[in-house]
């Protein structure tokens, strides 16, 4: 398909970019470039613990990368999955420290359904507007993002503040309710599973199901899906709050297979990366599960080289703001591209 | 009968010229001479090269290979803006008008001379003109205000301005009435007689016969043939055109059975949420071809729209088989019988999804095989429809790369395999060559012989004039003539459709 050239294109596009705008400040921070990145990227994979700790990192990535390659492909630009993920974190928290009387699974279920409701409900209003008035769904979903925060920082620093220590953080939750490990004795827990098969779920219906046809038949022409015959408003509907609550799941999967309870930072800008993952894998989950692992080898190469090299760790976070920069770039470049393609019917009867 | 050097001196000469797009020759070696004081028509079907060619000439596109000569002296044209120096003036098929600005500014857009702006010179420019060519449009008018054919009358004005000695003129007629096309042609008989050359695009043979002198014509980017028109006749010119006779999609008109669609006191908005429809009423038997002719934007599209389910009536009822349906969306349209081929192929279509998507999209639910798509009867389907219909395309290309011709065939696949009892059909053959031009309508004559009852949206009078029993003339958004086409003559129809009565 040509769209497949026109992504593997952007993304080479993106590398390359991000390699040549990043240079100036790995010199400025007196390292060698391509040491950097040999310890940003490689690194990591070099070791048990270096891998265990690439795939916990890609977690919250597979889920928000998830969302939003769903979310595009249905031609809803939801940019609010760490609203999102946020909400399915405090959802999580909040039953999480209610169910100690109940057996594991059970205890695990409500906690990550209560993820994923919250993940929903939270991209419910942004669809409902964008379906009934038209109200692009860029900006009304980008807004909410830092609605999530506050509401988040207002619960830990009001209802949940920690009583002995103050603390803004939310009570711990129940052992029952945390997430098995996957590899004993580390931090690899379930979530990297639940994340794969979320994944592997979403490309299956994607690809050989009516209704993932009929989404995507939506993302690539609204005017034709209408016209035969699909239910449009529909769809981006369903498309926004299966986003919502694969986002939301992932803010789950956080409180309870990492962090416990909810903390301020308990997103480090997860939702905004999941742009960057979705875009960069070409809205394809293969591709969302490389970019994610990738960008969490980034991340756990850029904490160690900090170590190594003696260089700020803040320069991993500028290779990350590089990408995230660069990919927005390249989006609406082609994007622009997109646009100016002319309609050569609808200028023919422009003259009356 | 072919005609080499033997016409009179050339203004203009093409020698040898080449256009490659990709591993498409657009032109191939083509010679042609555009002498003072003729019309010289240009004629081929879509795609034969001769827009590309005008294009060349008038620096809009670089020739791979050939000569542009003026004046005998080989010269460069890099640019309209060289173009309009030696003296080429053209009208595209899309006019470049300033439509908010009146006449007489438009025209100081297209040639701002010195340093002030010198209205009245514009205005006794086109004061004239008027005078001179014919050419009568009012100086203060808005473009906005004009109809198409008067704004055509601007963009010629702007050609024209300077000492243009070459007009070229890319498919002048495609968007007017017939009125319009009998005051153009006036006009281009005083120009000519004036002296100068006009390059006369076309792919109708009619006006190619009455208004040129010699004719020059094109087939897959090649001269097939140049001849004196008055030599030549519509048989003729035709077969080099198409290498083949063309031939009409007669058929037998029997009498029509009982109604399939009634529709009644139709009231509909257009885009801008104005009345488009007002008050329509109609019927259309099985076994029926029901045309409906009009200018583009007397509410024929939105006619298309309530009928495919696409727009909601504001009042009104549509019945069909005796069903009331007015209101309901695409789905339930389609479920009810009724076949809707867009006057928008592109927006008919996934462009990114495949051919054998396409070809079910409209009913995905019955191709699965439990909860999943049954990829293999998808499939089979499409290779089905692809051999029945003559598609050149294979199930997995995606429908972007096809041509015109194969889109309209896809839709017509999807449509008709379905066997609707009603077919809201638009502009079918818009933009289509000769050989799918009559392919179409050789689908839809064979779809009323199986007693589907039609609803033919044509810009196209020949075409309803060939294909309908009855014709439905529309004109803001009313129905102003009801004729039967038997007794139907264009003028008649030109008349309802620019002033709404045939007084």
């Amino acid at each position: 398909m040509t769209g497949w050239r026109r992504r593997i294109w952007l993304g080479g596009c993106v590398l390359v970019l991000t390699f040549l705008v990043t240079v100036p400040f790995l010199l400025m921070a007196g390292v060698n470039p391509l040491a950097a990145y040999a310890q940003f990227l490689i690194v990591p994979l070099t070791s048990r613990f270096g891998l265990l700790e690439v795939a916990v990192a890609s977690i919250p990535l597979l889920f928000t990368g998830a969302a939003v390659a769903l979310a595009f492909r249905a031609g809803y630009w939801n940019i609010g999955a760490e609203g999102q993920l946020l909400l399915g974190a405090v959802a999580a928290a909040g039953i999480g420290a209610r169910v100690s009387n109940l057996a594991p699974p059970l205890a695990v279920l409500l906690v990550l359904g209560g993820g994923v409701l919250a993940g929903a409900a939270w991209g419910l209003l942004p669809a409902l507007l964008r379906v009934r008035f038209h109200i692009d769904e860029v900006v009304t979903t980008l807004l909410l993002n830092p609605v999530a925060l506050l509401l988040v920082e207002g619960l830990l620093n009001g209802p949940w503040r920690d009583p002995v220590t103050r603390f803004p953080e939310s009570p711990r939750i129940a052992v029952s309710a945390e997430l098995p490990a996957v590899v004993a004795g580390s931090r690899l827990h379930a979530g990297f599973l639940i994340g794969l098969a979320v994944l592997a779920v979403t490309g299956f219906v994607l690809t050989r199901t009516p209704a993932g046809v009929k989404l995507r038949a939506v993302g690539l022409g609204p005017d034709a899906a209408r016209f035969a015959g699909i239910d449009v408003a529909r769809t981006l509907i369903a498309a926004a709050l299966i986003s919502g609550a694969i986002a939301g799941l992932g803010g789950a999967g956080e409180v309870a297979g990492i962090q416990y309870r909810l903390t301020g930072g308990l997103s480090a800008g997860f939702g905004y990366t999941g742009i960057v993952v979705a875009t960069l894998g070409g809205l394809t989950m293969g591709g969302v599960a490389l970019v994610a692992l990738l960008l969490g080898d980034l991340t756990v190469g850029a904490s160690s080289a900090g170590r190594a090299l003696g260089i700020p760790s803040q320069a991993g976070d500028i290779v990350q703001a590089a990408v995230l920069l660069v990919t927005v770039a390249m989006l609406a470049v082609n994007r622009y591209g997109r646009r100016r393609r002319p309609r050569a019917v609808a200028v023919a009867g422009a003259g009356l | 009968m072919q005609e080499s050097g033997g016409g009179p001196a050339g203004l203009v000469e093409l020698r040898g010229i080449t256009k490659r797009f990709g591993g498409l020759v657009a032109n191939d070696a083509i010679d042609l001479t555009l002498a003072a004081g003729e019309v010289h028509g240009v004629l081929g079907e879509n795609g034969a090269g001769k827009t590309t060619l005008m294009r060349i000439l008038y620096g809009l596109t670089s020739p791979d290979a050939g000569q542009v000569l003026v004046d005998g002296r080989a010269l460069a044209i890099r640019s309209p803006r060289d173009a309009i120096a030696a003296g080429i003036g053209m009208v595209t098929q899309h006019f470049a008008l300033v439509t908010p600005m009146t006449v007489s500014e438009n025209l100081l857009l297209g040639r701002p001379e010195g340093l002030t702006i010198d209205l009245k010179a514009a205005r006794r420019r086109v004061e004239e003109a008027a005078d001179r060519f014919g050419i009568r449009v009012r100086p203060e008018a808005a473009v906005a205000d004009l109809s198409v054919g008067e704004q055509q009358r601007v963009e010629i004005l702007k050609a024209l301005a300077g000492d243009c000695r070459v007009l070229i003129l890319d498919e002048p007629t495609a968007v007017l009435v017939p009125q319009e096309v009998k005051a153009l042609f006036e006009t281009l008989r005083r120009l000519t007689a004036d002296g100068m050359a006009v390059a006369f695009i076309s792919h109708k043979l009619s006006e190619v016969l009455a208004i040129t002198q010699r004719v020059t014509v094109l087939r897959r980017g090649r001269v097939v043939g140049a001849v004196q028109t008055a030599r030549t006749d519509e048989r003729e010119l035709a077969t080099l055109m198409v290498g083949r006779p063309a031939q009409a999609a007669e058929r037998p008109r029997g009498s029509p059975g009982p109604a399939v669609l009634e529709v009644v006191g139709l009231d509909a908005s257009g885009r801008q949420g104005l009345p488009a429809l007002r008050g329509v009423s109609f019927s259309v038997a099985s076994g029926e071809i029901l045309g409906v002719a009009g200018v583009s934007g007397n509410g024929q599209t939105e006619l298309a729209e309530v009928l495919s389910g696409m727009r909601r009536p504001n009042a009104g009822s549509v019945e069909v088989a005796g069903r009331s349906v007015a209101g309901l969306g695409p789905r339930q349209m389609m479920a009810v019988g009724v076949g809707r081929i867009a006057e928008d192929r592109h927006a008919a279509v996934v462009l990114d999804l495949s051919v054998a998507y396409n070809l079910v999209l409209e009913h995905l639910d019955e191709f699965r095989r439990g909860p999943l798509l049954d990829e293999a009867r998808i499939r089979a389907n499409a290779e089905e429809l692809i051999e029945r219909f003559g598609i050149l395309a294979r199930p997995d290309d995606p429908v972007r790369t096809l041509s015109g011709g194969n889109l309209q065939k896809v839709i017509l696949a999807r449509v008709l395999s379905r066997g609707p009892a009603v077919l809201v059909v638009s502009q079918p053959t818009r933009g289509l060559d000769v050989g799918a031009t009559d392919y179409v309508r050789g689908e839809l004559v064979a779809q009323a012989a199986r007693g589907a009852g039609i609803v033919l949206i044509s810009e196209d009078l020949d075409e309803l004039l060939m294909l309908a029993d009855r014709i439905l003339v529309f004109f803001e958004g009313r129905v102003v003539g009801n004729l039967a086409t038997a007794s139907a003559d264009p003028e008649q129809l030109g008349l309802l459709m620019a002033r709404g009565t045939a007084a």
